[in-house]
């Protein structure tokens, strides 16, 4: 189908494209559009003004610190997922990307607009959430920081107001040494996951886990840090009986009822799994980054 | 309930215009269109460049797969004022002047890798996009299957796709 219609600026400061979402509580600003247009063309999504941020230029780029990665509001999945320097200080982002939908979609989407989107089965607001970092939205009083837990709310809704652009999003770098691993279950490549689980984790000099973080998507209405999770596997040395208790802890984060493809049991079995999986192959990396 | 018919039928859409220009196949092309016209239809009513198919207008078929900037990419998902100051290729300028085809339009012909052809445009776009990038490619079953995962065919199954990716690598001297 085609969109509805609708007007269409393209401010050239931040400035500009916060007056016009301020001055219309209808319009939407228009990144990447790689959910808002087949929302908009199955007309779902009815904007009275589309604000394509594209022409900003203070909205472009990434910038890797030494303990943050600053990821601008244009910047596409596939920058960010080719980025050499983003790699060498967390290689966990390029493996999170190859399972953020196809090539094409991941040229035009935008890291920031996922975010925005907030859709508990994707990728990006997962990783925000795993690695503890935060955003930045700018509205007519100021800029201000949100982290990811207080920003994801609840299914398609963040802590943004309405008259807010999310100028940027704030990476954290990886511990110097962690270990790192993503893996999701979806019924085909490349779709929104049924569940997936990210975790870094550091090992102390006697191989147990001195600092663990574990999150999930796709099982309920928010991406989940696994808490219970992570406590009960910090000092341990990640051994079977200690993987099995950290499953059976996480069970009950699983909220997303039964759906047409996906029983609430398999999406907990599935969530045990990844978990198992995970733990153990970012448990291997930060071995091997411990002798390499 | 009870409407008049007798109201005028306005003589103008009350869609909004705005001037767009681009480059599309090495030409410089400007038309003032609505500002919803999708690049899909600009491309096929506009410029009658109707090699570029569109199948289901939300980014799941890949029929629609142009090159924008050089990068493959939705053009059902991205509207044409969104393309301003662009540079567009579509299947039109794959193929040389003379109709010679692209190595990846041969293999594809070598290997049977169309049926009924429909997906096929957006297939090559995307296609020919990778090959274009600088680095190794990935020829295993598993690296095509991934470079092949944003596009559907209903027809060959992709085996054949799948073999007409290896072909079109051994032809350009990237196998």
């Amino acid at each position: 189908m085609k969109p509805s219609l609708f007007g269409y600026q393209a401010p050239a400061s931040i400035e500009e494209a916060i007056s016009i979402l301020a001055g219309d509580p209808d319009a939407v600003v228009l990144a990447g559009g790689q959910t808002l247009l087949p929302a908009m063309n199955f007309r779902a999504a009815n904007p009275s003004t589309l604000v394509d941020i594209q022409h900003v230029a203070d909205l472009r780029g990434i910038e890797v610190g030494t303990e943050i990665i600053i990821v601008k509001a244009m910047t596409r999945h596939r920058e960010f997922e080719l980025d050499a320097a983003v790699a060498r200080v967390n290689p966990l982002v390029a493996e999170v990307m190859q399972h953020v939908a196809h090539v094409p979609i991941r040229n035009r989407g935008t890291v920031v607009g996922s975010l925005c989107h907030a859709d508990p089965s994707a990728e990006m607001p997962m990783l925000l959430v795993l690695l503890g970092g935060s955003v930045i939205a700018q509205g007519p009083s100021g800029r201000r920081e949100i982290a990811a837990e207080d920003f994801f709310q609840s299914f398609l809704t963040t802590a943004r107001e309405r008259d807010e652009i999310i100028t940027e999003a704030r990476f954290p770098v990886l511990p110097k040494g962690a270990g790192w691993a993503f893996d999701e279950v979806t019924r085909r490549h490349g779709d929104y996951a049924i569940a997936g689980v990210g975790c870094v984790l550091s090992l102390d000099d006697r191989g147990r886990a001195s600092r663990v973080q574990l999150a999930a998507c796709g099982i309920a209405d928010t991406p989940v840090r696994l808490k219970e999770a992570e406590n009960i596997l910090t000092g341990t040395t990640l051994g079977a009986s200690d993987l099995d208790a950290a499953v059976a802890a996480s069970g009950a984060a699983v909220t997303q009822p039964d759906e047409i493809h996906v029983s609430h049991t398999y999406r907990r079995r599935a969530l045990g799994t990844l978990i198992r999986r995970i733990v153990t192959m970012a448990a291997q990396r930060a071995t091997q980054m411990e002798t390499a | 309930m009870a409407r008049t018919m007798k109201a005028a039928i306005p003589d103008r859409s009350a869609d909004a215009e705005v001037d767009v220009s681009m480059t599309v196949n090495g030409e410089a092309v400007s038309r003032s269109v609505s500002v919803r016209m999708l690049l899909s239809d600009f491309l096929r009513h506009e410029l009658r460049l109707t090699g570029t198919h569109v199948g289901c207008e939300h980014g799941v078929c890949g029929c629609c797969t142009v090159l924008l900037n050089g990068r493959a990419g939705r053009s059902c998902l991205t509207l044409a004022v969104q393309a301003n100051g662009y540079d567009i290729r579509t299947i039109e300028s794959v193929a040389s002047a003379d109709g010679t085809l692209h190595p990846v339009q041969q293999a594809f012909k070598e290997c049977h890798g169309l049926q009924c052809g429909y997906c096929t445009p957006g297939m090559v776009m995307n296609i020919v996009a990778r090959f274009e990038e600088p680095g190794k490619l990935d020829l295993t079953d598993e690296g095509i299957r991934d470079l092949l995962s944003g596009n559907l065919c209903r027809c060959t199954g992709y085996l054949n796709i799948i073999a007409a990716v290896r072909r079109a690598a051994e032809l350009l001297g990237r196998a």
